[in-house]
């Protein structure tokens, strides 16, 4: 039995609300949309906020349209809704792969998108019972100053371990923050800051309400893959996004690639251009793009699997994306 | 900060409920020991197992990760809100005829998530129905028996079997 510690929640039906809301209690509330990431983490006492803010119920951050070039996906919106929607499945199957592909059935229904982007970093020595931490002597990301990943290490290395922001990059969609101060717009390839710690832009005070993808990213070929142990309920132990350009005879006019679940961010992959631009992706492409992902992506021991096996699949994983985006 | 206690509104197995629980108590906390449904299972407790699963207006949802006010003026339906007063759930008679529950732990969890899943779709394909059950964890069947009860419930219920229960 896991109990919470004790907070109040507050259920505001309007952004403004919220933030104010947040501003009556700073620096002892937090934002909660899902919970399906915040109230297993309070379980665990890896946060207490005397005060919970709820955005779930929130109208004006649900709902998913077409607005002005660019597909609205409200943050609010389920991880379900998402995957089943007929726009996304239509002009941006990678992301209703992922989205798809997170957690289970009844996570997908309480989880939103916004959560998603929003998503701690794991640990095998982070995501434990404050007990198990305790007798630890805790860690660099909670409680302690050891990072038991890497001894010496003083930055924390816990993973980014949500499904959708590479699939989100890859596509060049932009995340909508509001907060005291106003709104502003955040490219969610720049929402993300190599700090296991806290990994994000988003200021503790701030709410995603929504993102943006552009409709000209349907025009890319779009690919998404995932390696976990089991093929449900599972936090990914590597994932794939990969999006092209592709001349009508197959030549590539431009590729991207990111992977996660590696280090506190996502991780473009470089070098792809200089390898595939102007060659079509046949097996020779695949190898060397293969290759070159295996060269620059560096497991660590931040889960409970063999890094060196995480590794090696590496490769793997990018060539049945890469597959998929060829066969898409 | 000390607990405090307030009064949540909420429609469980078709009965409204008013029951002062403290603001921090998830969903299962207020069925298994406010309202005394102990069918809904505390098992990882974190979102992983499933065990806790119930029905949401009309979606599978993990009630021990769900902060009970999430639930204030919705429906939700337990295992104990299956079967009507003068037949189980056609569910229930599947996973009893095909030896489905062995332990049983998990059975509650897994006849929400089936439950919800044939009143989106009638005559499930299995591979609908593997999806359906893939946040279910179960460690003594091996999950054939389960996917076969479910089929069998959703052919009963095709030919007719009726649900009486609160999710009918």
């Amino acid at each position: 039995m896991l109990r919470l510690p004790p907070f109040r929640y507050h259920r505001p039906a309007t952004v403004a609300q919220a933030i104010e809301v947040m501003g009556e209690h700073a620096g002892d509330a937090m934002f909660v949309a899902g919970g399906t990431d915040l109230i297993p983490n309070m379980k665990h006492r890896l946060f207490e906020p005397g005060h919970l803010v709820a955005l779930k119920g929130i109208e004006e951050l649900r709902g998913v349209r077409i607005d002005d070039g660019h597909l609205r996906i409200g943050a609010a919106e389920t991880i379900s809704h998402v995957a089943s929607n007929p726009e996304v499945l239509n002009r941006f199957p990678a992301l209703a792969d992922a989205a798809g592909h997170i957690a289970g059935p009844q996570l997908r229904n309480s989880g939103t998108i916004g959560g998603n982007l929003c998503l701690d970093t794991r640990c095998t020595y982070y995501n434990q019972t404050a007990f198990w931490r305790e007798a630890l002597g805790y860690c660099l990301k909670k409680d302690g100053d050891v990072c038991h990943v890497i001894r010496v290490g003083k930055k924390c290395v816990a993973a980014h371990s949500a499904d959708t922001p590479p699939v989100l990059m890859t596509l060049d969609a932009v995340a909508t923050l509001v907060g005291p101060d106003g709104q502003r717009s955040v490219p969610v390839r720049d929402f993300f800051v190599a700090d296991g710690i806290v990994n994000s832009r988003r200021a503790p005070d701030e709410i995603v309400t929504e993102l943006r993808i552009p409709l000209a990213s349907a025009e890319r070929k779009q690919a998404y893959a995932k390696l976990r142990v089991r093929k449900s309920i599972d936090f990914p132990l590597l994932t794939v996004a990969i999006a092209a350009d592709l001349d009508g005879d197959g030549t590539v006019r431009s590729i991207e690639g990111v992977v996660t679940a590696l280090g506190s961010r996502p991780h473009v992959l470089t070098g792809w251009g200089d390898v595939a631009v102007g060659r079509r992706l046949d097996d020779q492409v695949v190898d060397e793009l293969a290759e070159r992902a295996h060269k620059q992506c560096h497991p660590l021991e931040n889960m409970i699997v063999d890094h060196e096996w995480r590794r090696a699949m590496v490769p793997v994983y990018v060539r049945r994306a890469l597959e998929k985006l060829g066969a898409a | 900060m000390s607990a405090a206690t307030e009064i949540v509104r909420l429609t469980v197995n078709g009965d409204r409920q008013e029951v002062g629980v403290p603001t921090h108590f998830t969903l299962l906390e207020t069925l298994r020991y406010a309202l005394g449904l102990t069918g809904s299972k505390q098992g990882c407790d974190k979102g992983d197992c499933g065990a806790c699963t119930v029905i949401l207006d009309g979606e599978p949802t993990l009630s021990c990760i769900t902060p009970v006010w999430e639930a204030e003026g919705r429906t939700v339906t337990t295992v104990e809100g299956l079967a009507s007063r003068e037949a189980p759930h056609p569910l229930q008679d599947a996973f009893d005829l095909n030896g489905a529950a062995q332990c049983g732990f998990c059975t509650p969890g897994i006849l929400c998530s089936a439950a919800a899943l044939l009143e989106r779709t009638g005559d499930p394909t299995r591979e609908q129905i593997k999806e359906a059950l893939a946040g279910n964890l179960c460690r003594c069947t091996g999950y054939t028996k389960i996917y076969d009860a479910v089929e069998a419930a959703a052919a009963a219920m095709q030919n007719g079997a009726s649900v009486g229960g609160a999710s009918g």
